[in-house]
């Protein structure tokens, strides 16, 4: 679905990460794990057509990215990401709705099939009851839900996510990565996420990629547990990975 | 439903007013008369008070509708660009930029905004715009860098001190008569719209509302982000020039032909967003748009009606005290 060969990310010709080789496929809850600065959003924002590769390619079913116009983009890659916006007066209906933008015509206005989409879209992401609510007064694992109710609202197979658990606390962290591997499972979507929350990427993800500053390791959780990838990869004084349980231990308090 | 209901109650707010800028005046006509003279049967002795009617209120009513929309506009549509609620034509120094346009031309003409010839017109309108626009591209490139918003607000404030001093400059090396009709104009003032070229004022302001009626979508999606909104498949890049080209065009306009005024265009989104409770552009825009009218047209009832030593009161007199109230309003409100 989408194949990344030699990528080369970064902002002018500064060079971030290079020699990225990897793919997604449908139906699959992707996790990328990587230290704070090592590019991760960097390759987020390349994958989701914000900013240029530097070098190489992504292949969207087989398309070079670059070739792609904005518009056919729209309805192939949606997006959640860690801004928040200020939204002012728009209620939950309205922000879902939003998502329906590439579908619509010069002004913007539903038809009957983009209602029942929006309808659709509120009720797989569990905020139904909330859609009149303002979006400035939700907590933030309702407005991430949100979100994602927009990207679903988008109709696209692939759906990418910077950080969305970020910021949530932990009941809302493992709401939002159960619904996220559900529609990864069920709507046979492509979900690709960046996460700092290592053991509920372990637990829930179908697929993991690692990124240092050499590249990118990818691999099921089982496999790159096994073979010692994630232990040396999560490598940290004090700390040791538990390859069985896919959790992490504290091995000498202070 | 609730939000139709409104904007049906803006429009008849907007019809009264209007009516009573022709009645009212700083000139005390009776109404019957008033009344007379717009069915046409007024006593042909007494072409004065016809005169007033019909060459200085209705012109000065329609201006002040066409102006107050089109200043409001210009408010909700920096403020959804910018994402900054407290950005508005002036305090961006935008207007700012096209006085000096017009500053130019008037003092380069030394003559009055009235006296000039259609062509000089053209001529202060384009100025005007060019003013406008730089000052916004400037602001764009700094919006790019800055990502505080009190900090572009101070950058707008410093550019209209700057396009201030530029001003002052060029008044030294301007005749007096130039001077005066300069700072008469930078007071604000609906009447400066005569009845000749009421046609010309109203074709160029439609046009700058029919353009940015044109932008609602890509609007609403701008309030998401600009990621956000490429995401959802409009074009940034296209979306801005259209925006630069809309507010550009109605800040000149309104500016070359009235002044520089101040606080409507801030305050009256904030007043339409207040009512009807939304942030869709959809009715958000015609809102803004009513609500502006129905303000412009208070203020120049105020000013040609509370007494006044000879004259009547300037509109940037007014405006600030209508405006200041519901900016306090939101700095408030934002900071909770």
């Amino acid at each position: 679905m989408i194949r990344i060969e030699n990528l080369v990310t970064g902002y002018g010709k500064h060079a971030i990460t290079s020699n990225l080789n990897a793919r997604l496929e449908a139906g699959e809850l992707v996790s990328l794990l990587g230290r704070n600065g090592v590019g991760k959003s960097t390759l987020l924002r390349t994958l989701c057509g914000f900013q240029p590769p530097l070098g190489g390619r992504i292949l969207l079913y087989g398309q070079d990215i670059c070739t792609i116009s904005q518009a056919e983009l729209s309805r192939k890659i949606g997006v959640v990401l860690t801004e928040r916006p200020d939204t002012g007066n728009m209620t939950v209906r309205e922000m879902v709705e939003m998502g329906r933008s590439p579908y619509t015509g010069f002004w913007g206005r539903l038809d009957r099939h983009d209602s029942e989409t929006v309808q659709w879209a509120m009720r797989l992401a569990g905020i139904e009851d909330m859609q009149g609510r303002r979006v400035r007064t939700l907590s933030d694992g309702e407005r991430q839900k949100t979100m994602i109710a927009k990207a679903l609202a988008q109709e696209t197979p692939i759906i990418l996510l910077d950080e969305p658990t970020a910021f949530l606390d932990f009941q809302s962290k493992a709401e939002t990565m159960r619904l996220l591997s559900k529609l990864a499972h069920e709507q046979r979507k492509v979900i690709f996420l960046s996460t700092h929350d290592v053991e509920m990427a372990l637990q829930l993800s179908d697929r993991l990629w690692l990124m240092d500053k050499d590249g990118v390791t990818t691999g099921t959780p089982e496999a790159l547990s096994y073979d010692g990838t994630i232990s040396r990869f999560l490598q940290c004084k004090g700390m040791e990975y538990e390859p069985s349980t896919r959790t992490m231990h504290i091995s000498d308090a202070v | 439903m609730r939000q139709k209901q409104i904007l049906l109650a803006l429009s008849c707010a907007i019809a009264l007013l209007a009516m009573a800028n022709v009645f009212c005046g700083s000139v005390s006509i009776p109404a019957s008369e008033v009344w007379h003279i717009l069915c046409g049967r007024h006593d042909p002795g007494n072409t004065a008070w016809y005169m007033i009617v019909h060459e200085s209120r209705i012109p000065q009513a329609i201006t002040a509708m066409f102006c107050g929309a089109s200043l409001g506009t210009c408010g909700l549509l920096l403020q959804t660009a910018f994402r900054n609620p407290l950005a508005g034509p002036s305090i961006l120094g935008i207007d700012a930029g096209a006085s000096l346009g017009v500053a130019l031309v008037l003092l380069g003409f030394g003559s009055t905004w009235g006296n000039l010839g259609t062509g000089t017109h053209a001529l202060a309108i384009t100025a005007a715009m060019g003013g406008a626009i730089a000052t916004m591209l400037l602001l764009l490139a700094l919006a790019r860098t800055l990502h505080d918003k009190v900090m572009l607000l101070v950058s707008g404030v410093v550019i209209a001190n700057v396009t201030g001093s530029m001003i002052q400059l060029l008044n030294y090396g301007a005749t007096e008569q130039g001077i005066r009709s300069f700072v008469v104009w930078g007071m604000g003032d609906f009447s400066g719209v005569a009845i000749g070229s009421l046609p010309t004022f109203i074709a160029l302001t439609s046009a700058g509302l029919l353009l940015a009626a044109l932008l609602v979508k890509p609007l609403d999606a701008l309030l998401l982000g600009d990621r956000y909104a490429q995401n959802l498949g409009i074009g940034i890049r296209r979306t801005r020039q259209w925006l630069l080209l809309t507010t550009g065009l109605l800040t000149a306009v309104t500016t070359a032909y009235c002044g520089p005024i101040a606080f409507i265009g801030l305050a009256v989104p904030h007043m339409a967003r207040m009512t009807l409770a939304s942030s869709s552009h959809r009715t958000l825009l015609p809102g803004t748009m009513m609500t502006g009218a129905c303000l412009a047209l208070t203020c120049n009832l105020l000013s040609t009606t509370l007494p006044s030593n000879g004259g009547i009161i300037p509109i940037n007199v007014i405006t600030p005290l209508m405006g200041a109230p519901v900016i306090l309003y939101i700095i408030l409100k934002n900071k909770s």
